[in-house]
């Protein structure tokens, strides 16, 4: 595609030296269309993770992983607790240390380029308590100072995670979704090309959640910063994200748009019910277009992944209707991310 | 039956005993505290006190009360109350007893003059009041008639109690304000990971520790300016040396202490461990290195080593300051040794700092 590009330049310079008669500036252009394209290429892969594995103890928290992510895109890390995906995002902000394999952020390691790195990633902790009497405007000074900034940009922090109204508030003050906005607010001091953020949401309510989205959403469009998210949340991953990686035991289960993971790992609709009386599970074995059945009390509670819903739902509930049995409970429903991590693992997504 | 105040005992209980590091210190801590001072300080025997003479004895009833060899006698009290305390005496001159005096070295020292024995102290100070009731009972024990005896106490300015306690006061407070201030604040950053968030950013780990060791100086200056201020007004204590020699050796003391506070809190982040730790450190110091009173009355073999404690060091020199006049000659070698482990202390505990 770029080189693509690339060529067309070449060609459309071609056309215009063919007019004008003049070859050595058109040298020049294509050289430097070429240049310009090879930053474009550099820039495009701004994460590599290769073969990367790392223990605590007897524990294998990260096991031989690899992954690349492109300048601009928004991936979120999916999965239960204890799935690695903090110890690999703690590696990729120089916190943790691989045991094996590399680690490349815009080319560079950790190693060697320390405060180059520290000055294009910005990140918030899972759960950092700042310091309980530093106002807001204070805190985000004294980060701002790490990075030479100067008081301006405090400012303009303030407007862009809208807490331009409690500047002078002691951090201890504030409420749990503005505490999560300041730590957002400080990772985004130094206009970061990477913004790693390990659960930023946990543990607000929806409006609070839905005004740190905003703010994410906002930056990709007028910033293009790329940004690595975990979660527990997967509104918020289907919401935000180009790209989705479910994670289990150190490893990748699966990875894509959530349509994507869906058309490779499960399409169809959802129908869970639960009966007032156990039935014989071979009922329900010749249900037209049942893709799975997954029982969580035989015979009385479950969940089925059909092809469509309108096709198996009348037939379920006609034989439901002939054993003489009720439902107590049914919901029919689009495929989610959970549903795909029990079909996957046979486990919920948190449990 | 799941009784809740039995379920609350049972809680605090098990906090207790499932946090080894607590029971480190509130149990063996406390034990190995009492072994180490029992055994460096009673299993030798006696207790030891220095008393000097001064000008000779005539009366005969006290005929062994006379130099020897050693221009010193030994003598011993109590045995007969089962309190066996060895006495030395010194014979030297009076401004040399009162040298010593402001030392700690003694708390008590006799003359004769005329007939009568008098006892020249500080009424103010417990210990000295002690000898001398000790050295009164003893000498007239034997019989009669009584040795007239007088008590001439010392409450001129440098010989006090209080100007004895002062300097120490402050030398504690130098300790106190640094372990308490900078190991507390440096494991309160690392408990709330604030510590991990600030070495995400390009801050030099350098510049974070020294901000702890400056905010200190200053701290640390405004409260001894406070309390110099107190004793001078309060208790009119008077300072006869140099104060350049007296800024230095505070900013010695402030380092040495500084540095040894980076090294207590350099890994832990459990608030209890800190407790302890910073505990371990000044609790022996506070009491052996002649704050409250004097370390001469330990055994004689571990006072080279008390002297080199860096409190005793500070305390020591800002006492020589204060009552002795001492200026920056004086201060020299107690500047160095304080500096140099302020230096040493410092780096070695950035190299085994745990940043997250």
């Amino acid at each position: 595609m770029l080189l693509r590009q690339v060529f067309d330049g070449v060609h459309t310079e071609q056309n215009k030296c063919a007019q004008t008669d003049v070859i050595e500036p058109v040298v020049v252009r294509v050289k430097s269309l070429l240049k310009l394209s090879c930053k474009e290429i550099m820039q495009q892969e701004i994460i590599k993770i290769t073969k990367v594995s790392k223990s605590f103890k007897e524990l294998k928290a990260v096991s031989d992983l690899s992954l690349t992510i492109n300048s601009g895109e928004y991936v979120a890390l999916l999965g239960p607790n204890g799935a690695g995906k903090t110890t690999l995002i703690e590696m990729i902000e120089g916190i943790q240390f691989p045991d094996q394999g590399e680690i490349a952020i815009a080319g560079k390691n950790w190693k060697s380029n320390e405060r180059d790195l520290h000055n294009i990633i910005g990140l918030s902790l899972q759960e950092t308590k700042f310091i309980d009497k530093l106002s807001v405007y204070e805190t985000l000074n004294l980060f701002g100072s790490f990075y030479k900034l100067g008081k301006q940009r405090t400012e303009d922090v303030l407007d862009l995670v809208n807490l331009q109204a409690k500047k002078k508030t002691y951090v201890v003050n504030l409420s749990g979704g503005q505490r999560q906005r300041l730590a957002l607010g400080i990772a985004l001091l130094n206009e970061p090309k990477i913004l790693l953020l390990d659960e930023p949401t946990t543990g607000l309510d929806p409006t609070a959640r839905r005004e740190i989205w905003h703010i994410l959403e906002k930056l990709k469009k007028e910033k293009g910063t790329t940004m690595i998210l975990t979660t527990h949340y997967m509104e918020e991953a289907e919401y935000l994200c180009d790209r989705i990686l479910i994670m289990d035991q150190g490893k990748f289960l699966a990875e894509g748009t959530l349509a994507e993971l869906i058309s490779k790992y499960g399409e169809g609709d959802v129908i869970s019910f639960a009966l007032n009386q156990k039935l014989n599970v071979s009922e329900f074995t010749q249900l037209p277009g049942l893709k799975k059945m997954i029982w969580e009390d035989e015979g009385r509670k479950g969940k089925m992944v059909v092809l469509n819903i309108a096709e198996t739902l009348p037939v379920f509930l006609h034989i439901v209707e002939k054993l003489n049995a009720r439902l107590s409970e049914l919901e029919c429903r689009k495929m989610t991310l959970d549903d795909l991590f029990i079909t996957m693992t046979g486990r919920h997504l948190y449990e | 039956m799941n009784n809740s105040l039995f379920q609350l005992v049972a809680l605090q209980f098990k906090n207790f005993f499932r946090e080894p590091a607590i029971i480190f210190w509130a149990v063996i801590f406390p034990i190995l505290m009492a072994w180490v001072l029992g055994i460096a300080f009673t299993n030798k025997g006696e207790a030891k006190k220095t008393v000097a003479v001064v000008g000779n004895i005539s009366e005969k009833r006290v005929a062994w009360l006379k130099p020897d060899s050693g221009n010193t006698v030994t003598k011993q009290f109590g045995e007969d109350i089962k309190n066996p305390t060895r006495v030395k005496f010194i014979f030297i001159d009076e401004p040399a007893a009162l040298l010593s005096m402001k030392r700690g070295e003694i708390n008590l020292f006799l003359q004769q003059i005329g007939d009568t024995i008098t006892y020249r102290y500080d009424p103010q100070n417990p210990d000295a009041v002690n000898t001398y009731l000790m050295i009164e009972r003893e000498i007239n024990r034997n019989g009669e008639p009584m040795i007239r005896s007088s008590v001439k106490p010392i409450t001129s300015k440098g010989n006090r109690y209080i100007d004895f306690l002062i300097p120490g006061l402050i030398a504690m407070g130098i300790m106190n304000s640094c372990l308490w201030g900078i190991s507390w604040n440096l494991i309160e950053f690392r408990m709330k990971k604030l510590l991990r968030r600030m070495v995400a950013t390009p801050m030099r780990k350098k510049d974070f520790l020294l901000s702890n060791l400056i905010t200190r100086t200053l701290i640390g200056a405004f409260e001894t300016s406070m309390l110099l201020l107190f004793a001078f007004l309060y208790f009119r204590i008077s300072m006869e040396g140099s104060i350049l020699a007296l800024m230095l050796i505070y900013f010695a003391g402030i380092f040495a202490f500084a540095g040894i506070a980076i090294m207590v809190s350099s890994r832990t982040a459990n608030s209890q461990i800190g407790n302890g730790l910073i505990n371990a450190v000044t609790l022996p110091m506070m009491i052996l290195s002649g704050i409250f009173f004097s370390y001469h009355n330990f055994p004689d073999w571990c006072i080279p080593f008390i002297k080199y404690l860096p409190l005793t060091l500070l305390a020591d020199s800002i006492r020589s300051i204060f009552i002795e006049g001492a200026g920056l000659r004086e201060i020299v070698m107690p500047f160095i040794v304080l500096t140099l482990t302020g230096v040493i202390t410092f780096f070695a505990g950035l190299k085994i700092y745990k940043w997250y």
